[in-house]
């Protein structure tokens, strides 16, 4: 394990849509090394913290960072986002890979291939994008985050509802680039993947950060009633 | 009407010469104006469907209510430029089939940009979040909308074509309706309708029916393997 | 973007083909001459002894004068006298010639609702048409025709403008498209006797006024003034013009026969 990743923070960072406040005042930091694991309930916003960590959303108030300074559309190139459902183009499947390597400027054919073989695609290769199952998308579209070489990783939930094998996969190569020093951030509602991964987390519910510490004190010792009701299995909304 | 179908088989049967010029003719000039209002209409409408600036909506109102334009209209706004007396008169392009070329694409551009607007900007909603994710420029992201969305677009096209290739009002007017330099399908039905021969004009009505049939059954077929393996 | 280089070099392409022959002028000409088929008959002799092409715009007088006024056209062959003297006199022509004539008819449905048929009083059968109110179809699209009706209408005394949309019936269109719609409504129509008969359309149509010298239609021919507009190939359209006011072009101009009778008559000036 590095230590030397990059560090995305937020400073009360508050979003508002549509009259509601969605997050509200998040101050946190992703540093260290392992994979960052984002919890809570749903509607705890947990999507869109991870929408404005990315720059796909401006935040109401507050700033995101990354390594200190205020997010710019240029640093968008040092991040990936894995969205919960995959947007794969209509073309094959090395097409979408080499199509995210070209905006880019990259033709890298190997590399492309490196790519697809490390989720298990590389047979696939010549085959439409969009005829491929679920799982399998899901694989092209962590491959496509992962050819762009991106020192930031967002995955929103990326193994709902997938097959064993495909979330084995995907659960392979988030810990292998974790340990390669890029900075992962994964959203899961999949509490035994969270145990499976996480080296610390944080919980959010109604849009608030409630709990950020290591994952092994979350998971043993929760500190709040949210988080322990969560984990539990009990929680009401 | 068995008269006509019958008409309409003697002048195919027989490889009629003046039928195949105007045929050619017909072909010719909305397939040109196709191509042409293509490479503007999808430019634009491309455009509009991924930018946001004032007076977007607006456009895309006068944009939509373009596409109802009446050939007539377009013929004689064509008709006023290319004149002698007209601003474009020196370019002597008035009465050939290039005139009746600028009509129909003047005519078909706001078709084909309104519809693939619509088209783009449906796809662009899927895509818009993994562009920005993948730091796409608007020119690279209007790029692979087209390329995306090329399976619509060439139903697109195949809208842009169909008006041209019907319309009488716009080539009658800047094309003159000259036999054996102007005479298209249309403007040759008219003029027959004209003379009273209805059963030829009729007869001629086929043959343009059954040539649309031809050219998007073509398109059809080129679309189809392709689109087995985009699975659009 | 390959393909698009590929389509903007086939418009290219097309554009370049669509451009003017050497040696051709255009007819700016009314719809009544082109429609009976006399341009198919005189053409070829022309163009087959002095290799200049003409292209035959043909529509309404109206509008063949103004496109001519805009310079679009080489030779105006037009019937409206008044008009074409006026058109000459601005200097949008040179000389008007007289070059042939035809006549008139006044067609109508065999039931003869104004009970106008065999009658050669034009003004007599249109002063009866109004009065029975029964339906009659007018080019009503400022053509040639459609001046010799109100010609016509103004000397039988009767004004049918009061009477558009009721018994007189302006379709606002050519020859043959107002002879078929006025066919369609039973409608008694105008129309040059050129036109009618090699019209196809008659169904149960006769002609049912003619012989009136007021039904006399002249035809004449003017060059473009090439001095108000340059593009003008005065070289070939006025060797037309002389072509077709000589011995050898009135010859065939009366020549042109349909169904055994003759269409125009020749009467260029010796």
């Amino acid at each position: 394990m590095t230590e030397t990743g990059a560090i995305v923070g937020a400073e009360n960072l508050s979003l508002d849509i549509g009259g509601v406040r969605r997050l509200d005042d998040v101050s946190l930091r992703f540093e260290g090394g392992g994979v960052s694991v984002v919890m809570g309930p749903n509607g705890a916003g947990k999507t869109l913290l991870l929408r404005c960590l990315h720059g796909l959303q401006a935040p109401t108030s507050g700033r995101v960072t990354l390594d200190g300074a205020t997010l710019t559309d240029r640093d968008r190139l040092r991040q990936a986002m894995v969205f919960q459902a995959p947007v794969l183009l209509r073309r094959s499947v090395a097409a979408n890979v080499d199509f995210a390597l070209k905006a880019r400027g990259i033709h890298d054919a190997d590399w492309r291939n490196a790519c697809l073989a490390r989720v298990g695609l590389l047979e696939r290769a010549g085959d439409s994008a969009r005829r491929l199952s679920g799982g399998q998308q899901q694989r092209l579209a962590l491959a496509r985050a992962l050819a762009t070489r991106p020192q930031v990783l967002f995955l929103d939930e990326p193994t709902a509802s997938l097959d064993p094998a495909s979330a084995l996969t995907i659960e392979t190569a988030i810990t292998e680039i974790a340990g390669e020093g890029v900075r992962v951030i994964l959203v899961t509602h999949d509490v035994a993947q969270a145990r499976r991964l996480a080296s610390d987390v944080a919980f959010f519910a109604r849009g608030r950060l409630v709990e950020r510490c290591d994952a092994t004190r979350f998971f043993d010792a929760p500190h709040s009633g949210e988080a322990a009701a969560y984990l539990a299995g009990r929680y009401v909304l | 009407m068995a008269e006509a179908i019958a008409l309409a088989l003697g002048l195919v049967a027989r490889g009629d010469a003046d039928l195949f010029e105007i045929v050619l003719l017909s072909l010719r000039v909305s397939l040109t104006a196709t191509a042409v209002a293509c490479v503007l209409g999808l430019t634009l409408g491309a455009f509009l469907a991924v930018a946001r600036f004032p007076g977007r909506g607006a456009a895309l109102v006068a944009l939509n209510a373009l596409m109802g334009l009446p050939p007539v209209v377009v013929g004689l706004l064509v008709y006023l430029h290319l004149s002698r007396s007209g601003p474009l008169g020196f370019l002597g392009l008035l009465y050939t089939p290039t005139a009746m070329i600028v009509a129909q694409t003047v005519l078909i551009t706001p078709i084909v940009a309104a519809l693939s607007r619509q088209v783009i900007e449906d796809l662009h909603r899927e895509y818009a979040d993994q562009f920005r994710s993948l730091g796409l420029t608007r020119w690279q992201s209007m790029g692979a909308l087209l390329w995306d969305g090329r399976f619509s677009l060439l139903t697109v096209a195949m809208a842009g074509f169909g008006r041209a290739v019907a319309e009488v009002g716009a080539v009658m007017i800047v094309g003159g309706n000259i036999d054996h330099l102007t005479r298209v399908m249309t403007t040759a039905i008219a003029l027959e309708t004209s003379k009273g021969d209805l059963p030829l004009a009729l007869a001629l009505g086929l043959v343009l029916m059954v040539i649309a049939l031809g050219v998007n059954a073509g398109v059809q077929a080129l679309r189809l393997p392709g689109e087995r393996v985009a699975h659009a | 973007m390959k393909l698009i280089k590929k389509l903007a070099i086939a418009s290219t392409i097309a554009m370049t083909a669509g451009g003017a022959f050497a040696e051709s002028i255009i007819v700016q000409s009314t719809t009544s001459t082109a429609n009976s088929g006399l341009y198919d008959y005189l053409l070829p002799i022309f163009e087959g002894e002095t290799g200049i092409e003409v292209n035959v715009v043909a529509v309404g007088t109206g509008q063949a004068i103004g496109n001519a006024a805009n310079c679009d056209g080489d030779v105006l062959l037009v019937h409206a006298k008044s008009a074409e003297e006026k058109f000459v006199a601005e200097g949008g022509g040179v000389m008007r010639t007289d070059l042939m004539y035809n006549d008139f008819v006044i067609v109508g449905p065999t039931e003869d609702p104004a009970g106008v048929n065999g009658t050669d009083d034009v003004q007599g059968a249109m002063a009866k048409i109004a009065e029975t109110g029964a339906p009659f179809a007018s080019r009503g699209d400022d053509s040639g025709t459609h001046k010799a009706e109100l010609a016509l209408w103004n000397s039988a005394g009767v004004d049918p403008k009061s009477a558009s949309g009721d018994w007189y019936r302006e379709t606002g269109s050519g020859m043959g498209a107002t002879l078929n719609t006025g066919i369609g409504m039973g409608a008694y129509v105008l129309t040059d006797r050129a036109t009618w008969i090699s019209f196809e359309n008659k169904q149960d149509y006769d002609i049912a006024v003619e012989g009136d010298t007021d039904l006399f239609n002249q035809y004449g021919v003017i060059l473009v003034n090439p001095e108000k507009c340059p593009s003008v190939k005065a070289e070939e359209g006025q060797a037309f013009i002389d072509w077709l006011l000589s011995d050898e072009g009135q010859d065939a101009i009366a020549g042109y026969r349909i169904n055994d009778q003759q269409l125009f008559f020749p009467n260029a000036p010796e």
